[in-house]
């Protein structure tokens, strides 16, 4: 393991061409109570095929740094680059977003929601891919069911069906499974972690959970609460495929208390000013 | 499912399970009489049938017993006798205008209704300025202003169709901007990391998201738009005439079981008017929990 600081991290390590990048990015909101800054001066590359997870409290600027990396909102000063170009909206052919929550469509069935973005974007839907991703999670036989009438996992998986059905090179994720319970965030951690290392797609995974985030990722960021800044970058070499009982180990544990004394030692600097 | 309480039988998903959840119903449960499935829907409807029969039978008691004349108020047996009887070409002609009146009215109303709430929940400071005028809308009773349309417009249906329109559009419009100004943010932005334009945001998750409050709107809408046309009616009937102008004139002639037919049939167009409305919101907003 190697502790890098911010100013080093935006040099990928590990050889891979970059295909996203952070450059200063900086969010300034606007609310009734005054300016919010819910992001300052963040820098990160992230390589080819990589698997980063951003880690923070709530309310430190990472939904904040996946919608502008997503071109949903565009940042007060900096910028976002994919492939070396600028990113000012949503590219709906490169990077796919995952949201909140499983965030499906309660009027629409399970299928018609994976269709939902080839609706959107006008093109053929690729039967054959979504058929064989709803087996892959599980989901096969449920096409006409409503999220109502699924578990969370379910409509989690399903979520997770509907954004790579139209593969995407680059995934983002804001919190998919922070809403479920621990048993089947597991579960969905798994799958996450296989769809990946078959696809071999560039993920960034946003989480407030650091044994999740050190459990999925090649790099886990730790970020500062407000203003939101990159604090420390943790290289994360577990070996892969990564099982559960890894993170019983006393490796394991002894990560998440270095990245818990990180994000507390920021949380209460924040406190005390 | 056996050992599941009752209470909370609605609240637990089943697979297969065709019977409505309580969210699919409306603001009143009147599944008994949509519903025609199963053992607990045939009991319902054994019960439903048997209290109309009691009040049907209470009511001819009642009258009976205290010796009301006719003229003062008809017997259900001589109501439902003169109903089923004479239903002749007159009554169908009279049901023909007074729908053709709601419809038309309903249709215009609704319409601009539903376009002018599309168009100014996009506008917050639009909506504020003209919230006010639409509030009073609502709450004037339109039937008011039928003389003076009448005097304006001629002895047509035109009159009728336009104060059908003035009640029900209002009404139509002040549910679909509640409707339409539940914005989910993060399922626009699920539209909008796809690409998706603005007319496809509306159009895929705006107005479905809207859609049960729509139907909200239509259902109550169309309620005053048909006591509008019939109120109208008996205030000042076109030359066709209508159930309103029927009303007017068989109680001035204390023909009371014919009176009694036509409200039977008014009563039976409301819940005609009622059970569309639920069929709908069954199809298209059963989603809403």
């Amino acid at each position: 393991m190697v502790l890098v600081t911010a100013a080093e991290a935006s040099a990928s390590g590990n050889g891979r061409p970059v295909r996203l990048r952070a450059v200063r990015a900086t969010k300034v909101y606007e609310t009734r109570t005054g300016l919010v800054r819910a992001l300052e001066d963040f820098t990160l590359d992230i390589a080819q095929g990589e698997l980063v997870c951003i880690l923070g409290p709530s309310g430190c600027g990472k939904t904040t740094l996946l919608w502008a990396m997503s071109g949903l909102h565009a940042l007060t000063s900096g910028h976002i680059l994919l492939d070396g170009a600028p990113v000012v909206g949503p590219r709906p052919h490169q990077l796919g977003m995952m949201f909140q929550d499983a965030n499906l469509l309660p009027w629409r069935n399970l299928r018609k929601n994976i269709e939902f973005p080839f609706e959107i974007k006008r093109k053929p839907v690729d039967h054959e891919r979504i058929g064989s991703l709803l087996t892959q999670v599980g989901l096969a036989g449920f096409e006409h069911a409503f999220p109502r009438e699924l578990s969370g996992g379910m409509q989690q998986r399903a979520s997770i069906v509907r954004a790579l059905a139209q593969d995407p090179d680059v995934l983002l994720m804001d919190e998919p499974f922070g809403a479920l319970d621990a048993f089947t965030r597991d579960e969905m951690n798994l799958l996450l972690l296989r769809l990946w290392a078959e696809s071999g797609k560039t993920i960034v995974f946003v989480t407030h959970n650091i044994s999740e985030a050190i459990f999925l990722a090649d790099r886990v960021v730790v970020m500062t609460p407000r203003p939101g800044r990159l604090a420390r970058v943790f290289d994360i070499d577990l070996p892969r495929p990564r099982t559960i009982e890894m993170t019983f180990e006393p490796g394991f544990i002894a990560l998440i208390q270095q990245i818990k004394s990180v994000v507390e030692a920021d949380h209460h600097a924040v406190e005390v000013t | 499912m056996s050992e599941i309480p009752s209470e909370l039988r609605d609240e637990i998903p089943t697979f297969g399970d065709t019977s409505p959840s309580r969210a699919a119903k409306g603001p009143l449960d009147w599944s008994a009489l949509t519903s025609f499935q199963g053992a607990r829907s045939a009991l319902e409807i054994t019960v439903l049938v048997g209290l109309f029969a009691a009040v049907f039978f209470l009511l001819q008691g009642i009258l009976s017993w205290t010796d009301t004349p006719t003229y003062v108020f008809p017997k259900p047996i001589d109501t439902v006798r003169t109903f089923a009887e004479d239903f002749t070409s007159t009554e169908i002609h009279a049901l023909k205008v007074t729908a053709i009146e709601f419809l038309a009215g309903l249709a215009i109303g609704s319409t601009v209704g539903l376009i002018l709430a599309a168009l100014l929940t996009q506008r917050p400071f639009a909506e504020k300025v003209i919230a006010p005028y639409v509030l009073i809308m609502v709450t004037t009773p339109m039937l008011a202003f039928v003389p003076f349309l009448r005097l304006k417009m001629g002895f047509g249906l035109w009159p009728l169709i336009i104060a059908v329109a003035l009640a029900s559009g209002p009404m139509v419009m002040i549910n679909a901007a509640t409707g339409f100004r539940r914005t989910d943010l993060a399922k626009i932005a699920l539209a909008r990391s796809y690409g998706a334009n603005t007319f496809q945001v509306f159009a895929k998750i705006r107005f479905p998201l809207a859609l049960p409050m729509i139907i909200v709107g239509y259902m109550v809408g169309s309620i005053f738009g048909l006591l509008t046309a019939i109120g109208g009616e008996m205030v000042a009937a076109s030359e066709q005439g209508g159930l309103g102008k029927d009303l007017v004139y068989y109680s001035s002639l204390a023909r009371m079981p014919e009176f009694g037919a036509t409200i039977l049939i008014i009563a039976i167009l409301g819940l005609l008017i009622y059970v569309v409305f639920y069929l709908v919101g069954k199809r298209w907003a059963s989603w809403q929990a």
